[in-house]
């Protein structure tokens, strides 16, 4: 693990990030061989994203889980909880091979995360739509009892559609809950299909900027440009909410599954799952609009 | 258009808004209402001698001492009295709007950093509207947010069924760990708020109107959750009754008694988890019981009961309270006297219930 305990912001190196989004992938393809299913895409789209923040970001210590005063991260996309997990066990909330279970009978870790369970899960989620709700509450608490954490919060672009994201908008602007930040995983894909067929979600920033947030767009593949939002978050004095549209693309960094409907719940078996290790093994590759499939 | 399914009694008399919800207490109402009359504004509701509504004031005492409490509500301040709360707290006093689901998220996300929420809207719009908020945010991770709903039942009389809350008891008791209180008067809602800072996991308490008529002359000192108390003793018939009902069934228990049926009134203040001891004792010492309750007969009190007793020797048992239909459009005090459900009518019903049982 490479997070200094307790402050906000971490010196980490490109290739050590790289490599624990590398890291994120394997671990999901290894816990969902033990379950025989898993949101395989939903994770990878989020994977540069988990990395940049846990280990280069948060303000932290899995020494101590519970201190009242670290950055409370609420993963409203619940179902990319196998890539969250690996990490945790990583920074040292427990030991890795309590994952060698996972979602078998009495195993604390479930598809959807349980925040009773699992040290470092700041709340249990995957009802879509809570989150920001939840990260909403967590704000207001830190301005009750005067902290200065911050509440991150990341949802997925198709939750987007659930009306209460929107009530949860509202309230953090009028409350000038200037300490969150909600990131926006826009992978393309909800479970139907595009999001912009199945439900238009766009223009998600400006939506959200209409509603009283700073909003920022980037690459959500990119560690320059995920560091860079998040160094540039809450300017003082702004008194509005923050929030980072991640572009990314669902399933990236298995080819197959790069915004493809057939992969959100799967099982890779065989040859398969080789395949795909070696894939991911090889790095992210670049791709050409062109040669992303749909569906 | 269509045809009214029930045809709603006249009120008694010509009352005022007071009187009208007034509906479940006894003969004392007209009276009371006569004497404040003149203090009505039309504006909107006076304080003077009605009981107080005592929610804010009390959750504001309960911080005073108590740093990790917090109010919410979604655009009712004035209806429940959480601006009480507001004006003596306002740094931790949260109006929402109306969003009564991100409230209770919101409630359950202020709960995980330390806080005790409690989250204040109408029944209907409480565990109606949000059971999967109550059930997932609030209840699933044990988060203490405490759901107030009031104006439960149908204490909205003619603001009609989206008004009511004839389900939420239900809804409440199925959620695994959701404790479930339901507040009989102002001094009872007091014992119930202070017992409600320290115990643990999420509760749904329930109100009436939040001005209800007074079963509990002071606070009861001995209320604990989970354990019944006995307001009446008897054993010819155990009432077991909740809420709003209290007075009305003490009230009924008072007629039988002058047809010499003695009466057994059990207040079943809590829901979940049910005092399933003071039912099993109700059942061996009475020769019948019946349940008393503003809510659908199908899963609240009665079915909760029942539930116990399927596990008992047989007596006599019967449901009071709304049959599975939606209630017509009519004044509180009219709809409790159609369903038979203020003290006249529960007498009635009692009185018919032990003779088809064979017991008088």
């Amino acid at each position: 693990m490479n997070v200094v305990a307790g402050k906000r912001g971490h010196n980490v190196s490109r290739a050590h990030l790289t490599d624990r989004a590398m890291f994120v992938r394997l671990e999901t393809l290894r816990l969902a061989r033990i379950c025989g299913a898993g949101h395989y895409s939903s994770t990878f789209s989020a994977a540069e994203l988990f990395a940049a923040l846990y280990y280069a970001h948060l303000k932290l210590d899995p020494k101590d889980p519970a201190w009242p005063d670290r950055d409370r991260f609420v993963l409203s996309k619940g179902h990319a909880a196998i890539g969250l997990y690996p990490i945790l066990a990583d920074l040292g909330y427990y030991p890795p091979s309590e994952l060698d279970n996972f979602t078998r009978l009495g195993s604390p870790f479930g598809d959807h995360p349980n925040m009773k369970n699992i040290p470092g899960i700041d709340f249990s989620s995957g009802s879509l739509g809570h989150g920001l709700s939840v990260a909403v509450g967590m704000a207001l608490a830190a301005r009750v009892q005067k902290r200065s954490f911050r509440v991150y919060c990341m949802l997925g672009d198709g939750e987007l559609a659930e009306g209460q994201i929107w009530e949860a908008a509202m309230a953090a602007s009028h409350y000038k809950l200037q300490g969150l930040v909600a990131i926006v995983d826009r992978n393309q894909l909800c479970i139907d299909g595009q999001t912009e067929a199945v439900m238009g979600v766009e223009p998600i920033h400006e939506r959200f900027a209409a509603f009283g947030w700073d909003t920022q767009r980037i690459d959500g593949h990119d560690f320059d440009a995920i560091l860079g939002a998040l160094g540039k978050l809450a300017p003082a004095g702004t008194g509005r909410p923050q929030l980072i549209v991640a572009d990314s693309i669902k399933g990236r960094g298995v080819k197959r599954m790069e915004l493809s409907l057939q992969w959100h719940v799967a099982n890779l078996a065989g040859e398969d799952y080789d395949d795909a290790a070696a894939e991911i093994r090889a790095g992210l590759q670049p791709r050409a609009a062109s040669e992303i499939k749909n569906g | 258009m269509a045809k009214q399914r029930a045809k709603p009694r006249k009120p008694e008399s010509n009352q005022g808004q007071d009187a009208i919800f007034r509906g479940t207490s006894g003969g004392d109402a007209k009276l009371k209402d006569e004497a404040f009359k003149d203090q009505r504004s039309v504006r909107g509701t006076p304080n003077a001698a009605l009981p107080a509504f005592v929610l804010g004031e009390e959750l504001a005492d309960l911080a005073d001492r108590d740093p990790r409490i917090v109010v919410l509500t979604a655009d009712l301040a004035n209806a429940n009295r959480t601006n009480d709360f507001r004006a003596r707290h306002p740094d931790r006093f949260f109006n929402l709007g109306i969003a009564e689901k991100n409230m209770m998220t919101i409630a359950a996300g202020m709960a995980s950093c330390g806080m005790i929420a409690y989250a204040a809207t109408f029944s209907s719009f409480c565990v109606i509207l949000g059971a999967e908020q109550a059930k997932t945010d609030c209840a699933y991770p044990a988060m203490k947010v405490r759901l107030v709903g009031h104006h439960s039942g149908m204490s909205m009389g003619f603001y009609g069924t989206s008004h009511h809350a004839l389900e939420d008891l239900a809804i409440a008791r199925t959620i695994a760990d959701m404790t479930v209180v339901y507040a009989t008067d102002a001094n009872h809602l007091r014992a119930i708020l202070r017992a409600s800072t320290d115990h643990p996991g999420a509760m749904y308490i329930r109100l009436g109107r939040g001005r209800d008529p007074q079963v509990y002359a002071e606070m009861p000192r001995d209320f604990r959750i989970g354990k019944a108390a006995t307001l009446r003793k008897g054993r010819d018939l155990a009432l077991i009754a909740c809420g709003s009902m209290l007075r009305a069934t003490l009230d009924a228990a008072d007629l039988l008694s002058k047809q010499g049926i003695e009466a057994r009134v059990i207040d079943m203040h809590t829901i979940k988890p049910l005092d399933a001891a003071a039912i099993c004792k109700a059942a061996r010492e009475t020769a019948a019981i019946m349940t008393i309750e503003e809510h659908n007969i199908t899963g609240g009190l009665g079915s909760a009961v029942m539930e116990v007793l399927v596990g008992e020797e047989r007596l006599p048992f019967q449901r009071h309270g709304i049959p599975d239909e939606f209630v017509p459009v009519g004044p509180p005090a009219a709809l409790y006297a159609h369903y038979k459900l203020d003290a006249a009518g529960i007498a009635r019903k009692a009185k018919s219930f032990l003779a088809a049982a064979g017991r008088v």
